[in-house]
């Protein structure tokens, strides 16, 4: 709570630059804290986390199942429900017209704030949508309370907004399960976009698609992001839809975040041995050139290893990173590693 | 053994149909359509079967492990119509011969039962093995074979295990029986990224070392790429293209097998100065 | 399995009242065995007699202690609702986990039987059964009958549950591991089912009880054993009530109540334990 009023006072201060971020992550910690029947358990999903999102552009994290990527998407977005807490550090938003530090303020203002600066688009589309009414129905349902126009009206920036992203409005007309898989998630990525959100987070929304249809909606999502000017944070595995999508690139291994930078640089020139091996090892048609594998697994995170979280499978891991974390450092450009191979860390 | 000559797996025009719908709308749906394709005893290879959700694939897979029955067509492993594997007897012969992998290695342990059980289990029903030891030396030998050791494995409950850790167990457990087939049904789809590359090289191994036969079942054209030997590619249950995997993805033929390798993204990023292909594509449509 | 129980006592109030309750009729179960009468003989006290140093609860019209006569009554009913959930149990397991595995016309037939024991009316079956054999409708007798009603719902719940666990990864896994239906229905699938066995026993325990205090009030069952039931059928008899001999009544009602009670929260408490969502809530209550 202390901490929350230190946020509060140092965001009373106004900003030197001309604009803040869209999005301000500042050595957040967020832990799965359980006690049942007297056990008490730690998982440190998020560890330490410090990220900028700047006004529009689409910001990827990669991460594999167990490195906390779906925990930081979870408490950014102030979706957070107890087990997961927030231990320490800040989530500040700048939606242009307000800014809002988003763990100082009461959960009710924070549900409020989700549903109107902020929009959700998650892998399973069906739950989103209704699948007894007419998808018109799920429409007035989300966003007719938030627009603020009287029904008529409401329905005219509906089809308008499913035309400028080349959906036939006839599709208002139709039930769920009467559209095809990826017709549903475009129809879902329409519904949380029709309020012009300034804030998009997008969780694994291609991941269930098929291939043919994955692209047409990394596409939608483009075009949403170019015609609003959005932020989005996209939260993917697929290193692939990283390389053709995102502006910048946050890599999460085991709760922290790696290394990050442009999209272009990390792909051109990974640092951190994990994003060279995740970027390497990507097979592409017309390559068969034999690929390594790497050793061993992700670390558990209720009991991770110490110093560097990597270090059991890193292929150039030396003493220090055993002992000491590797802290985030800058190469300049704003590619940033945490790794002390390439920042030369050394054992005190 | 069959001779040099003789199939070992031969799929002939298989079809199978379902019905769908109440009394009066009742509705046919074709999963497959007349698939054929061969598998010679003599040249093990990857033979991997492309397609999208719906395409048909799984269920082929699943008429191939002899769970579900040919509508249309037959299929024979070893000269022998899976049709006629019925009696218990026949079913483990055929069984220690032909050996699945499945999708979700999370899902493919019971969670209530230790991991080593189903390599004990398996050892137990299918080799000569009748001891403890007997079968901790055969469960030993199947998990060094993909990396592991029976002394990692022993005791453990598959929640204590990664997913690669895991499909790696399930590997060892069907190589136990000595298979000569593999059918792996989306067998990296689940596994995490930096896992899945040791996964996919495994399979290499099992074919040029054992000599096993391997189905592998995907929608992902570049592992394809990267192991197979034969492809077909299949659409609404039909075969729209087949033959070389390298000849057929390098240069694709049929209208959705263009369709399908545009559609994959490449893993490059482009020059400073060119847009996204993402970027291109909304530009195209646009403008 | 002590470590469970040990927490539950001390996190869970419902299983900490529910186990003391439980403990306490069992308890005086037990003491039948040190009663100074036998429970069956008659006018063996001073009859009417009001609570009292000499008699703590009183005695009979019929001249019976009614302390000694409830804890023989407990033990007969105890033992009665033991016998019913136990048996029961043991064909709804086996009927649930063998219809829900094997599917297809098993369980058609399986379920059919099912479903008319479920739309059985119960108590004018038992009743019947009590005019057909008379004086040979015994404690034992009784308990089969009701064991042999008492099966059905659960049995559906027990399939509903292995029908689910068929299609799952696993149980494929396990069928190519070589194991026997049999093997996967006791090693892998019942563990599955066993909690909700837990649970229902408790239930099935608390109805077959209740039935048989019907029964016994009125005068269906074998009223010469001790039960609560007959307890109270022979203090309508000789109007106990009217006679101010309220503590021949009382006393078997606030005992049968506490066991209804206690059994119920013991339920509700595993039942909570077992459901996964619970669970969660509970985290979440507690965090």
């Amino acid at each position: 709570m202390t901490l929350h009023q230190l946020n509060n006072h140092l965001n009373s201060v106004p900003e030197t630059a001309p604009t803040s971020p869209a999005l301000r992550v500042d050595g957040l910690k967020a832990y799965y804290q359980t006690r049942w029947f007297g056990i008490t358990r730690e998982v440190r999903a998020v560890d330490d986390i410090t990220l900028r999102i700047e006004h529009d552009e689409i910001y990827g994290i990669a991460g594999e199942s167990s490195s906390g990527k779906s925990s930081l998407i979870k408490t950014i977005a102030g979706a957070i429900r107890p087990p997961l807490n927030v231990v320490s550090g800040s989530v500040n938003f700048d939606f242009g017209t307000r800014k809002v530090d988003l763990y100082s303020l009461k959960p009710e203002e924070r549900t409020a704030i989700r549903w109107k600066h902020l929009a959700y688009i998650m892998q399973g589309s069906m739950s989103v949508l209704n699948p007894l009414r007419r998808v018109r129905q799920s429409f007035v349902d989300f966003a007719f309370r938030h627009m603020g126009l009287p029904m008529p009206a409401f329905l005219r920036a509906v089809e308008e907004h499913l035309l400028k992203l080349h959906l036939q409005p006839g599709v208002l007309d139709s039930y769920p399960h009467e559209l095809s898989g990826g017709m549903r998630q475009r129809v879902v990525i329409a519904l949380a976009t029709v309020c012009r959100p300034g804030f998009i987070i997008a969780d694994e929304p291609t991941t269930a698609l098929d291939v043919v249809v994955q692209k047409s909606v990394l596409t939608m999502i483009r075009e949403v992001q170019r015609e609003m000017r959005a932020s989005i944070l996209f939260v993917t595995h697929d290193m692939a839809v990283h390389a053709n999508l995102t502006d910048r690139l946050g890599i999460m291994y085991a709760g922290r975040l790696v290394e990050e930078g442009r999209t272009r640089d990390l792909f051109r020139n990974p640092r951190h041995p994990y994003t060279i091996h995740l970027i390497r090892s990507l097979p592409r048609i017309g390559d068969a050139e034999p690929r390594k594998g790497l050793e061993g697994t992700p670390p558990n995170l209720a009991d991770p290893p110490p110093g560097c979280r990597f270090h059991p499978r890193c292929p150039i891991a030396m003493d220090v990173c055993r002992v000491v974390v590797p802290p985030m450092q800058s190469l300049g450009g704003g590619h940033r590693v945490a790794c002390h191979a390439v920042t030369g860390g050394t054992v005190q | 053994m069959s001779g040099a000559d003789t199939a070992l797996l031969d799929v002939r025009g298989v079809s199978r149909s379902f019905w769908t719908g109440g009394l009066l709308s009742r509705r046919r749906i074709d999963a497959v359509k007349d698939v054929s394709f061969t598998l010679t005893d003599a040249r093990p290879e990857i033979f991997t079967i492309i397609g999208e959700s719906g395409s048909g694939k799984s269920t082929l897979a699943r008429m191939i492990l002899n769970g579900m029955t040919p509508t249309g067509g037959s299929i024979a492993f070893g000269g022998e119509d899976l049709t006629t594997i019925r009696k218990t007897r026949d079913r483990m012969r055929f069984m220690s011969r032909v050996q699945p992998i499945f999708q979700n290695p999370f899902e493919s342990f019971n969670p209530l039962s230790k991991v080593d059980r189903y390599l004990t289990m398996t050892a137990r029903n299918f080799t000569d093995a009748r001891s403890q030891a007997e079968t901790d030396a055969a469960s030993d030998r199947a998990l060094r074979k993909v990396g592991l050791s029976l002394a990692e494995v022993k005791d453990r409950f598959p929640h204590e295990l990664s997913g690669g850790q895991l499909q790696r167990i399930a590997i060892a457990r069907a190589l136990i029986p000595g298979p000569r087939l593999i059918v792996a049904d989306e067998p990296v789809s689940m596994v995490d990224a930096s896992l899945r590359v040791a996964i996919v090289n495994l399979f290499k191994d099992l074919r040029d070392e054992l000599k096993v036969s391997i189905i592998y079942i995907t929608h992902d054209l570049a592992t394809a790429y990267y192991i197979s030997d034969r492809i077909i590619i299949m659409q609404k249950g039909e075969v729209v293209e087949s033959g070389d995997a390298r000849a057929v993805l390098d240069n694709p033929q049929h209208p959705y097998s263009i369709l399908l390798k545009n559609s994959v993204l490449s893993p490059d990023v482009p020059d400073d100065d060119e847009p996204q292909t993402i970027e291109r594509d909304r530009a195209a449509r646009s403008y | 399995m002590l470590k469970i129980f040990r927490d539950l006592l001390r996190f869970n109030l419902e299983f900490a009242i529910g186990t003391l309750i439980v403990s306490i009729i069992v308890g005086l179960s037990v003491l039948s065995f040190f009663s100074p009468y036998p429970p069956e003989d008659i006018y063996v006290v001073a009859p009417d007699v009001p609570p009292s140093w000499e008699y703590w609860l009183g005695t009979t019209s019929r001249g019976q202690d009614v302390f000694w006569q409830m804890t023989a009554a407990l033990r007969n009913t105890l033992l009665f609702g033991i016998a019913v959930a136990a048996i029961s149990r043991v064909i709804s397991l086996t009927i649930g986990l063998v219809s829900g595995y094997m599917g297809g016309m098993t369980d058609r037939v399986l379920m059919s039987i099912n479903d008319t024991f479920i739309i059985i009316p119960l108590f004018p079956i038992l009743v019947l059964f009590y005019f057909v054999m008379r004086d040979s409708m015994s404690w034992a007798l009784l308990a089969l009958i009701m064991a042999a009603l008492g099966w059905a719902y659960d049995a559906r719940l027990i399939r509903s549950v292995a029908m689910s666990l068929r299609t799952r990864e696993f149980t494929s896994q396990c069928i190519f591991s070589g194991m026997s239906p049999r093997q996967i229905m006791t090693r892998e699938h019942l563990p599955y089912v066993l909690p909700i066995v837990f649970s229902t026993t408790l239930n099935n325990m608390n109805w077959s009880i209740g039935m048989e205090v019907t029964l016994s009030v009125l005068g269906f069952t074998d009223i010469n054993t001790p039960t609560i039931g007959s307890m109270l059928y022979w203090a309508n008899q000789h109007t106990a009530l009217v006679a101010g001999v309220w503590w021949w009544i009382a006393l078997p009602v606030i005992a049968v109540m506490m066991l209804f009670i206690g059994l119920y929260l013991l339920a509700t408490a595993l039942n909570e334990y077992i459901d996964p969502r619970s669970r969660l809530s509970r985290m979440g209550g507690a965090a």
